[in-house]
């Protein structure tokens, strides 16, 4: 089969959750994503389209709807367990973008990201680096960006992936916080956040204080790392004030990438802003359109994160 | 030789800060408290590795580390150290483990292990006494240790020293015979006791009533010889009331039916063709089941349940392709005694019960709610005469219980958008911990029904996830008695919930479309022995090898594996030809999986151990073989007398008061660290509005792809048992239908479950008041036609124990009954919040007000407590569901707790708009006319909802066969007036005094 020398037939992978009852093999997802969303449907064009490594497994619980996120953008997620990427992680090869989800890896335990940072660097540090070092993009949301610091694919100041620059800590108030927030796009370097000024987006966390040392600091403002910052709701800095940013993270900081713009992690949840019925206070939204005899919008403006992937590779 | 690992965090430290403001709360002169985190490894390392392990186990950047000695540059007066106690699960040390073999490539051996435990010092004016205090404060003496060094002996022992939690049994396992042989007294102590050890005590209770003792004692007589000690354990797991419901079983005041009811069951042949419920069939399956099958009949082609009653969860029609599953569970005991545990092990146990629904659910909401005292009650109460065993407190309880639930949900990947709480006094001595689940599953899985399961004879039972310890030992018959100084510790359980996750992303999402099992099941009460013997049942026997079972700790006695509640564990029946594939499946996730016996025909439960025989019992004796209970009811009511209270002359005060109420005040703290919008379908969660006001009802989309929506809500009236069960159990129904309506749920397309949680029901007064609400039961849903699909019971929610002055008391919770509603609606974009949107939009009170003040929250002396005319309010609901399919309505949030005041100050604080009101158009019975009665009374199956102004003709003939009125409009300014029925302003406030008194109880939570 075409696939086997990439995957390796032992290789058990999971397809995305669109129709669990009778799941697509990847072959046939790759040429025939047919996705319905409410009512657009989206048929993709070619075989060209970038794949996703949606990674899982030992906690890790955003992988579904991450996946979801990827293909309503147009790309080709899979969602691939840490162990058979242990096993076979040459199928590295064949994507063009890696995503590891949020989620709860080893439960936080020994400091959050690090069990799961410490699987990946007692297994596959190598491949990992190697594809960061190329050109391809990769994403950490949430407990991602923290497994992200940990394996020190950001900030990678001076290019040195794999060192351990930045943290991600116990909140301010040292308790998991559920919220909607405001980010604003302070980076013209992160291909992530292209075509994005502000937005909604859900937090989700107990560890999202970022912090680093002050050289790492500078640096990150100097090479234009610094992709979302927390915002108040009239477009102001935050200014660590709870709890527009909710975790007191350093500088308002909610995203960084490395110098390359290509990877990118972030506390918030884009993936959660699928669609127009998620934000906060949509039904509010909803009222005003409909008084003025709108359309309601289907998707959900998050979805722009994933679609800038998507576009690096298409456009 | 073991190590020690000593991590310090050294910048941005908010734990330890977080820890001072704590107990500086709780009044201790604490000025500095700097928390570590502490590695034992119990294995031999050179000290390079062990420093190379620490910094595997610790952040570069903001922590540092000391191995094999103790930071010597922290300045503090004591030490406080807490670890677990032997055996108990210790996930930290778990990971930790893990990362050190795959770093070091070297496996652990079994008499080597790590343990995790926290350091904390403390300064400040404190004593040794006080270190201790705060040790048994931050520690649950039932499952930690503490230990306490002043800063000299800390400094001369050179640190705390190694401590290394292992635990020791007897290696000599011993399978004792029971003689039934004697006396009644001693059969009954027996039962009640427990069997007794060689030392002179008892192995716990086996809850075991008389004639269950002596059908036991039967059996045993014909099969020739005495029950081994695992057979008697057995049966009374699989017997107790937690596990076979034996109160909801048994048959109700035969004998003493209604003439009338006798003879028209003599007039119908089909007892299912009567519409009403049937007392010798017992409450259970003569009411609830009664009342679904009665449903279904008249719905005929719109029916849409598929699996009722039979699995671990109910489910109804998704859509076209799809299932939803729902199952409330209560855990009751365990939280008294450890609240985070006994609320962490809930809800993650009560996610098994989704993925042990059919084939394998995935669990895509969960719910919660927490009864509990009142939170600033501190009147110590005892378990023992000699009050050394003290209750927690309810305030302790209630947070244990939040965190449990935010640790077990949020690790899970599951979001919990719908949960309330309530408080009464009278469950300072017993909480009730509601958890739920909802799930998702094809309709088909390979081609099969996925609700669908049955063990075949010869299918290997395999056991995966967690390892078996004496955790949980008694759980099952533990709960079904009342909690007193007897209750085992052993009862307290420790939830891992990412050892499930694992589990559960590996059956749900690859095992199960994979065929690689005939059945599955969770492994709850009664562990094992109940598992299996339910998957026996299937295919008509089994046989168990019990010492193939993996264990946490070696020499657990056979009984103990077999009925242990160690949780995080699955039962799967798996054909021969399958076994190798499913193997390899866990092992590649990271899930332990163990064959430990074979599914049979022979239509026995055998165990072995080692090779001997040590249980052998007829399957149809251990599910069937229980003496039919008949119970006796009473039910005799209290005369009331309606007292009254003059009219307050300042409304304004006594509504801000009542935001203040536990009941009705924001609880905001508690959704917003519970993850609610994981899985990507959050639509309307746990608060609305601008002004973040909590929702009673939520709505999820379980599939990002489609707009159909789970909406779910919950309804409970504790206070309003006292005066009446029956009506008390009509307004939890009503509310948790009306509260999804509210909110855009389908009644053609609802479905409820019943979580009774009683207590004494050994008492006829109580099983009549039981029966009662029962009734109300069958009635309410039969003319909703909303089916029940699942449901649970806790009887005893009793507490004997001693007061402070060790005079013996018994705190009985109140009778309570959790309603939940599952609708699912075609389009959530319908959905409506209950925020108020738009200056201008009218107000409108849709429903007819009437005195019913009687076990309010504002006056609960009386005797009117709300009635439930369910007739007319299925009409009414229909038309609010109509209207908002219509786009009439802006915004809808229906009273309840607090009556129309606190739902018109909620849905101004959520809108964050201003809103004026005038009493006197509200529609309402003839002679109401006190403005505090029409304000406070809790009539149910009304709604307040805002609308349009250029909507007003439309919504208006909708609705004219309605009773309803507009009543007001939205501001635009802060101002929030009511006008009395005089004309008198009798409210003047505005949405920040509203909001700062709702968000005022809770503020510091």
């Amino acid at each position: 089969m075409l696939n086997d020398k990439i995957l390796g037939t032992k290789s058990f992978r999971r397809n995305i959750p669109q129709d669990t009852s009778c799941p697509r093999t990847f072959q046939e997802n790759l040429f025939v994503p047919k996705i319905t969303f409410m009512n657009t449907s989206v048929v993709s064009k070619s075989i060209s389209l970038p794949k996703v490594l949606v990674l899982t497994g030992y906690g890790i619980n955003c992988e579904e709807e991450t996946a979801k996120a990827f293909e309503l953008s147009g790309g080709l997620p899979t969602i691939v367990h840490i162990n058979d990427l242990i096993e076979n992680p040459r199928m590295l090869d064949d994507y063009q973008i890696m995503a590891f989800p949020g989620g709860f890896s080893y439960a936080d335990d020994t400091g959050s990201g690090n069990a799961l940072a410490n699987k990946i660097k007692n297994n596959i540090e190598k491949e990992i680096l190697d594809f960061a070092k190329q050109d391809k993009l990769i994403i950490g949301i949430c407990n991602g960006f923290q497994i992200l610091t940990n394996l020190g694919l950001v900030p990678a100041k001076e290019n040195k992936y794999g060192q351990r620059q930045a943290v991600l800590m116990h909140n301010a108030h040292a308790r998991y916080e559920c919220r909607w927030i405001k980010l604003k796009n302070t980076s013209q370097k992160c291909v992530w956040t292209r075509n994005i000024d502000t937005i909604h987006c859900p937090i989700a966390h107990g560890e999202g204080n970022f912090y680093a040392e002050k050289e790492v600091i500078d640096s990150l403002i100097k090479n234009d790392q610094i992709a979302f910052k927390y915002i108040k709701d009239d477009n102001s800095p935050a200014n660590q004030e709870f709890p527009f940013n909710p975790n007191g993270a350093m500088l308002d900081i909610a995203g960084i990438c490395d110098e390359s713009g290509r990877i990118f992690g972030l506390m918030p949840h884009p993936e959660r802003f699928n669609s127009f019925t998620n934000e906060n206070g949509w039904t509010l939204e909803k009222e005003k359109l409909l008084r003025e005899g709108k359309e309601l919008p289907t998707l959900g403006k998050g979805l722009q994160v994933f679609k800038n992937a998507i576009e690096y590779f298409t456009k | 030789m073991a190590h020690r690992i000593e991590v310090i965090t050294h910048v941005n430290d908010t734990r330890s800060e977080v820890m001072r403001k704590n107990l500086v709360s709780e009044g201790f002169k604490i000025e500095t408290a700097k928390v570590l985190e502490v590695y034992t490894i119990n294995k031999n390392f050179n000290s390079e590795e062990i420093k190379k392990i620490a910094e595997i186990l610790s952040n570069s950047i903001s922590q540092r580390f000391k191995s094999n000695e103790p930071f010597k540059d922290i300045d503090f007066d004591f030490a406080l150290e807490i670890g677990f106690l032997p055996g108990v699960t210790d996930n930290i040390a778990t990971t930790a483990k893990e990362s050190i073999e795959e770093f070091t490539k070297h496996k652990f051996i079994e008499e080597e292990s790590v343990h995790s435990s926290t350091l904390i010092f403390l300064k400040g004016k404190i004593t040794e006494e006080d270190t201790k205090k705060i040790g048994n404060i931050l520690a649950n003496k039932l499952i930690q240790r503490i230990s306490v060094k002043d800063k000299t002996s800390f400094e001369k022992d050179d640190g705390m020293g190694l401590s290394i939690p292992k635990v020791h049994l007897s290696s000599e396992i011993e399978i004792t015979k029971v003689d039934l042989n004697i006396s009644e007294e001693e059969l009954l102590k027996l039962g009640k006791e427990g069997i007794l050890n060689h030392d002179g005590t008892r192995r716990g209770p086996l809850a075991l009533e008389k004639d269950y003792l002596y059908a036991i004692k039967e059996y045993f007589e014909k099969e020739g010889r005495s029950p081994t000690d695992i057979e008697l354990e057995s049966l009374a797991q699989t017997w107790s009331e937690h596990c076979k419901h034996t109160i909801f079983a048994a048959e109700i005041d035969d004998g003493e039916r209604t003439a009338r009811a006798r003879a028209s069951e003599e007039s119908s042949s089909a007892s299912s063709e009567r519409r009403e419920p049937i007392d010798k069939d017992g409450l259970y399956k003569g009411y609830i089941k009664k009342a679904t099958i009665d449903i279904r009949n008249k719905k005929g082609k719109d029916d849409f349940c598929v699996s009722v009653f039979s699995d671990n969860s109910g489910a109804i029609i998704f859509d076209e392709n799809y299932l939803i599953t729902d199952k409330a569970e209560t855990h009751n005991s365990p939280s008294a005694l450890d609240p985070f545990g006994g609320a962490i092990t809930g809800i993650v146990g009560v996610n098994r019960d989704t993925i042990g629904f059919g084939k394998g659910a995935k669990p895509v909401l969960n719910k919660y709610g927490f009864c509990v005292g009142l939170p600033d009650d501190e009147e110590p109460i005892y378990r023992d005469k000699d009050l050394k065993e003290a209750s927690l407190a309810p305030k302790r309880i209630f947070e244990g219980v939040i965190a449990g639930v935010n640790a077990g949900g949020n690790q899970s990947g599951i979001p919990t958008p719908q949960g309330f709480s309530y408080f009464h006094k009278d469950y300072k001595g017993k909480p009730l911990i509601f958890v739920g689940t909802v799930g998702l599953i094809p309709k088909m899985i390979n081609g099969q029904p996925s609700h669908e399961k049955s063990a075949h004879n010869g299918d290997k039972i395999v056991m995966i996830g967690g390892r078996v310890g004496q955790d949980g030992i008694h759980g099952a018959t533990f709960s079904s008695e009342t909690l007193s100084a007897g209750s085992p510790a052993t009862a307290v359980q420790i939830g891992d919930p990412i050892t499930q996750k694992k589990f559960s992303d590996a059956i749900i999402k690859e095992a199960r479309e994979l065929d690689l099992y005939n059945s599955i099941t969770d492994d709850g009460a009664g562990g094992l022995s109940s598992s299996v013997a339910e998957m026996a049942k299937e295919c008509g026997g089994c046989q168990v090898n019990l010492e193939t079972v993996p264990l946490k700790y070696p020499n657990l006695e056979p009984w103990k594996i077999w009925i242990s509640e160690s949780q995080e564990r699955m039962t799967l029946s798996i054909p021969e030809e399958k076994l190798q594939k499913f193997m390899d499946l866990m092992k590649r996730r990271g899930v332990e999986a163990t064959v430990i016996g074979t599914f049979t025909d022979s239509g026995r439960c055998i165990i072995k151990y080692k090779g001997e025989k040590i249980m052998d019992i007829s399957m149809d004796f251990l599910h069937n073989g229980l003496p039919k209970k008949t119970l006796h009811t009473t039910y005799t009511k209290t005369e009331r007398k309606e007292k009254t209270i003059p009219e307050p002359e300042n409304l304004t005060n006594t509504l801000l008061e009542l935001l203040k109420n536990p009941n009705i005040a924001s609880t905001e703290f508690i959704p917003r660290q519970y993850d609610h919008g994981v899985q990507g379908g959050a639509v309307l969660g746990p608060l609305h509005g601008k002004g973040r006001v909590m929702s009673p009802a939520s709505v999820t989309k379980p599939m990002i792809e489609t707009t159909k929506g789970a909406v779910c809500s919950q309804g409970l009236y504790p206070k309003y048992s006292e005066i009446d069960t029956y009506d008390m159990a009509a307004c939890s129904i009503d509310t948790a239908v009306r509260n999804s309506i509210a909110i855009g749920g389908k009644l053609s397309h609802m479905a409820l479950m019943d979580n009774f949680c009683w207590c004494s029901s050994n008492e006829p007064e109580r099983l009549g008041e039981l029966k009662a609400a029962a009734k109300a039961c069958y009635d309410y849903a039969v003319i909703y036609e909303t089916p029940y699909i699942s449901g649970k019971d806790s009887m005893f929610n009793d507490f004997n124990g001693f007061d402070k002055n060790g005079n013996a008391m018994k705190i009985s919770a109140p009778p309570t009954l959790l309603i939940s509603s599952l609708s699912v609606m075609d389009d959530v974009t319908k959905a409506v919040s209950l925020d108020t949107k738009f200056a201008g939009d009218l107000v409108y009170v849709l429903g007819e007000t009437r005195e019913e003040l009687a076990g309010s929250e504002y006056f609960p002396e009386g005797k009117n407590v709300p009635k439930v005319d369910a007739i007319s309010a299925k009409k009414l609901y229909e038309k609010v569901e109509e209207a908002i399919l219509k786009n009439l309505i802006t915004s809808s949030l229906s009273p309840s707790h607090g009556g129309l005041a606190a739902t018109f100050a909620k849905k101004a604080i959520a809108g964050q708009l201003g809103m004026e009101i005038d009493l006197s158009e509200i529609s309402r019975e003839k002679d109401l006319q006190r403005n505090d009665f029409i304000l406070f009374s809790e009539t149910q199956s009304r709604f307040v909802v805002t609308i349009d102004p250029k909507k007003k003709e439309e919504f208006e003939k909708l609705f004219e066969s309605e009773s309803f009125a507009c009543v007001g409009q939205v501001l635009d300014s802060n101002k929030f007036t009511i006008k009395g029925v005089n004309g008198e302003i009798v409210v003047d406030t505005n949405i920040k005094t509203l909001e700062e008194n709702y968000k005022f109880t809770f503020k510091n939570y």
